[in-house]
């Protein structure tokens, strides 16, 4: 009981810290410009913690995490903007912003569903050729759609994202894949990484938590869709490109497949690395590859691999920097000695 | 009763015949080895009893339930549910993971909440956890690991891993127990302790054991029946004492004597 309890005022805790960054940005303390990179890092958080869930915690490939936030950000821009299209005209404004998130999501997952269930039949790289397909057939699908703008986008929703909103969503989103991560359930979805075989004999059904663990993703995927879809207040079949998802794929590599506080830190770093980096835009992909090629070189578990930051791993990284700094020390007197 | 019996058993890769009417059958709480030289095809038969692989034909049954026939061919998670449980030759443990999460996994098949308790950390999931992590830690103290159960599996040393296996197939509450291989690399005294913790797993948990070995001291010591496959066929059956003495166990694992010699 007290665990949960402490768990909720934590939960509480960070809500007021987001609410707090929200009035003062309300309040003109925080430059505009700023407000909009800090919410944009925030569903970059849920894109990343999402793609995470299939690519590091349960080890299978997937190359299409825009597609699914495509899915998600049409569906809710058409619930938005359409107010007696699929839900009734009764719900208007936040609340039918968030239903329209919460949709966009559900369809999302459900278009997950069906692209899993076939594909993660099959192993490794399979599975990335079948989801960069599928990410780039939703991307033709929506560029020929004219209900939906075509290739001009769809535009003209109203500004409903501001920091809380997104800062909300990527708690809800890391508090539930880190629970999930914490239950059996979770820890089948580790077991297929770490040995699918070993898995599927002790017990647990391999395919269906695959396709679990991608519903899940997509769902977390579509709701940052809308997110982002509300924040910029159109969605163009540009803005979810093959990559989009090879940004989202570098966030998690490069904070460790498995940990999603390295997701989180990654995308945090990544998306402000974008920001900064705005006059070499030009040279964004050469820098990706680069990026993804000397992690893959220099440290292919990415920076944190499946550990978690933790006070505890702080502390321990910090004993063994000091004895190893101490046994220089110790040589260098030695050497002197000498 | 026959725990597991097998019918023609028959699996064939392309054109060669690796396993080939085998037919085998387990009484209740029996100790039985499966030997045979290198390439025999014992790790294939068990791959098909635990259903990693497909046979071409002939059936299983396992408590008088078909585990795979013609018609039908249960999955390797559905088949470890009916309660056949098995240790691999190459060790496949979760290597990453804790000595402790490793065992976790066997129990969950025995979970019983669903996706949204465990999304909340409802109180459901804190009871069902706590009784996971008391069973767990139990089963790793028969096995003397309880203190090692935040370290990594891949830090253990190799015979502490064979011990490990062994008990994250015993969470699976089997019926059936299948051992590829339980001794290699061991050393003389590592195979002795481990005969006795066979000896010991065996009548705590009423298990049958099916036993893949080389190590001979270790199969006709505590196996009561033994099997001997050659080229995929079974050549031999009986008692260790009459396998030692079978002319055809020996020629296939010595060779033919030299008729001039």
């Amino acid at each position: 009981m007290a665990k949960r309890f402490s768990a909720l005022l934590q939960f509480a805790l960070v809500l007021a810290l987001g609410y707090a960054i929200q009035m003062a940005m309300d309040a003109g303390m925080i430059n505009r410009y700023y407000a909009h990179v800090m919410t944009v890092m925030a569903i970059f958080v849920v894109g990343a913690v999402s793609l995470n869930l299939i690519n590091g915690i349960c080890g299978q490939f997937s190359l299409g995490h825009a597609g699914f936030m495509a899915v998600g950000a049409y569906t809710a821009a058409i619930i938005t903007k359409n107010p007696d299209l699929i839900l009734p005209a009764i719900f208007t404004g936040n609340v039918r912003f968030i239903l329209a998130t919460l949709l966009g999501g559900m369809t999302a997952a459900f278009v997950g569903f069906l692209v899993g269930l076939p594909s993660l039949r099959l192993r490794g790289d399979y599975l990335a050729i079948v989801t960069l397909g599928f990410g780039e057939i939703i991307r033709i699908l929506l560029l020929n759609w004219d209900f939906v703008g075509g290739a001009s986008g769809y535009f003209g929703l109203v500004r409903h994202t501001n920091f809380f909103a997104a800062f909300l969503l990527s708690i809800i989103t890391i508090t539930i894949i880190r629970n999930f991560i914490q239950s059996s359930h979770g820890r089948a979805c580790v077991s297929i990484r770490e040995d699918e075989i070993a898995a599927e004999t002790m017990g647990v059904p391999t395919t269906r938590y695959k396709v679990i663990a991608f519903v899940i993703a997509s769902f977390f995927a579509g709701t940052a869709g809308s997110m982002m879809a509300h924040l910029t207040q159109m969605v163009t079949p540009a803005s979810f490109t093959f990559i989009l998802s090879i940004e989202l794929l570098l966030m998690v590599v490069l904070g460790g497949l498995g940990s999603i506080t390295g997701s989180i830190g990654a995308a945090i770093f990544l998306t402000y690395a974008a920001e900064a980096l705005r006059a070499f835009r030009a040279y964004r992909m050469i820098l990706y590859s680069l990026l993804l090629i000397l992690i893959m070189l220099f440290r292919p578990k990415g920076l944190l691999g499946t550990q978690e930051l933790s006070y505890g791993l702080l502390k321990e990284s910090f004993k063994s920097l000091r004895t190893r700094w101490q046994r220089k020390k110790n040589d260098d007197i030695t050497a002197a000695a000498e | 009763m026959a725990v597991l019996e097998t019918i023609n058993l028959t699996i064939r890769f392309g054109g060669l015949t690796a396993v080939s009417k085998f037919n085998i059958s387990l009484e209740e709480g029996e100790l039985v080895g499966l030997i045979g030289p290198n390439g025999a095809g014992k790790t294939t038969a068990f791959n098909m009893l635990t259903g990693v692989y497909q046979p071409s034909e002939g059936t299983i049954a396992f408590c008088d339930a078909p585990l795979c026939s013609a018609t039908k061919a249960l999955q390797p998670y559905q088949i470890t549910r009916r309660g056949i449980a098995r240790t691999f030759q190459n060790i496949r443990l979760f290597k990453e993971l804790s000595v402790l999460d490793n065992v976790k996994i066997a129990y969950h098949q025995n979970v019983k909440y669903g996706l949204l308790p465990a999304f909340l950390h409802t109180g459901r999931y804190h009871a069902e956890e706590v009784e996971i992590e008391e069973k767990a830690i139990e089963l790793l103290k028969i096995f003397g690991l309880d203190t090692k159960k935040s370290e990594r599996a891949k830090n253990l040393p190799y015979g502490e891993q064979r011990r490990l296996e062994v008990a994250r197939a015993l969470a699976t509450n089997p019926k059936l127990l299948l051992l590829d291989e339980p001794a290699a690399g061991m050393n003389p005294q590592e195979t002795q302790q481990l005969m006795e913790l066979i000896n010991f797993i065996r009548k705590q948990f009423s298990l049958t054991i099916l036993l893949i070995e080389h190590d001979m001291a270790l199969v006709m010591g505590v196996c009561e029946r033994i099997y001997v496959l050659d080229y995929g066929k079974i050549i031999a059956h009986g008692t260790p004492t009459e396998i030692r003495r079978n002319p055809k166990v020996i020629e296939a694992y010595l060779g033919e004597e030299l008729v001039h010699a």
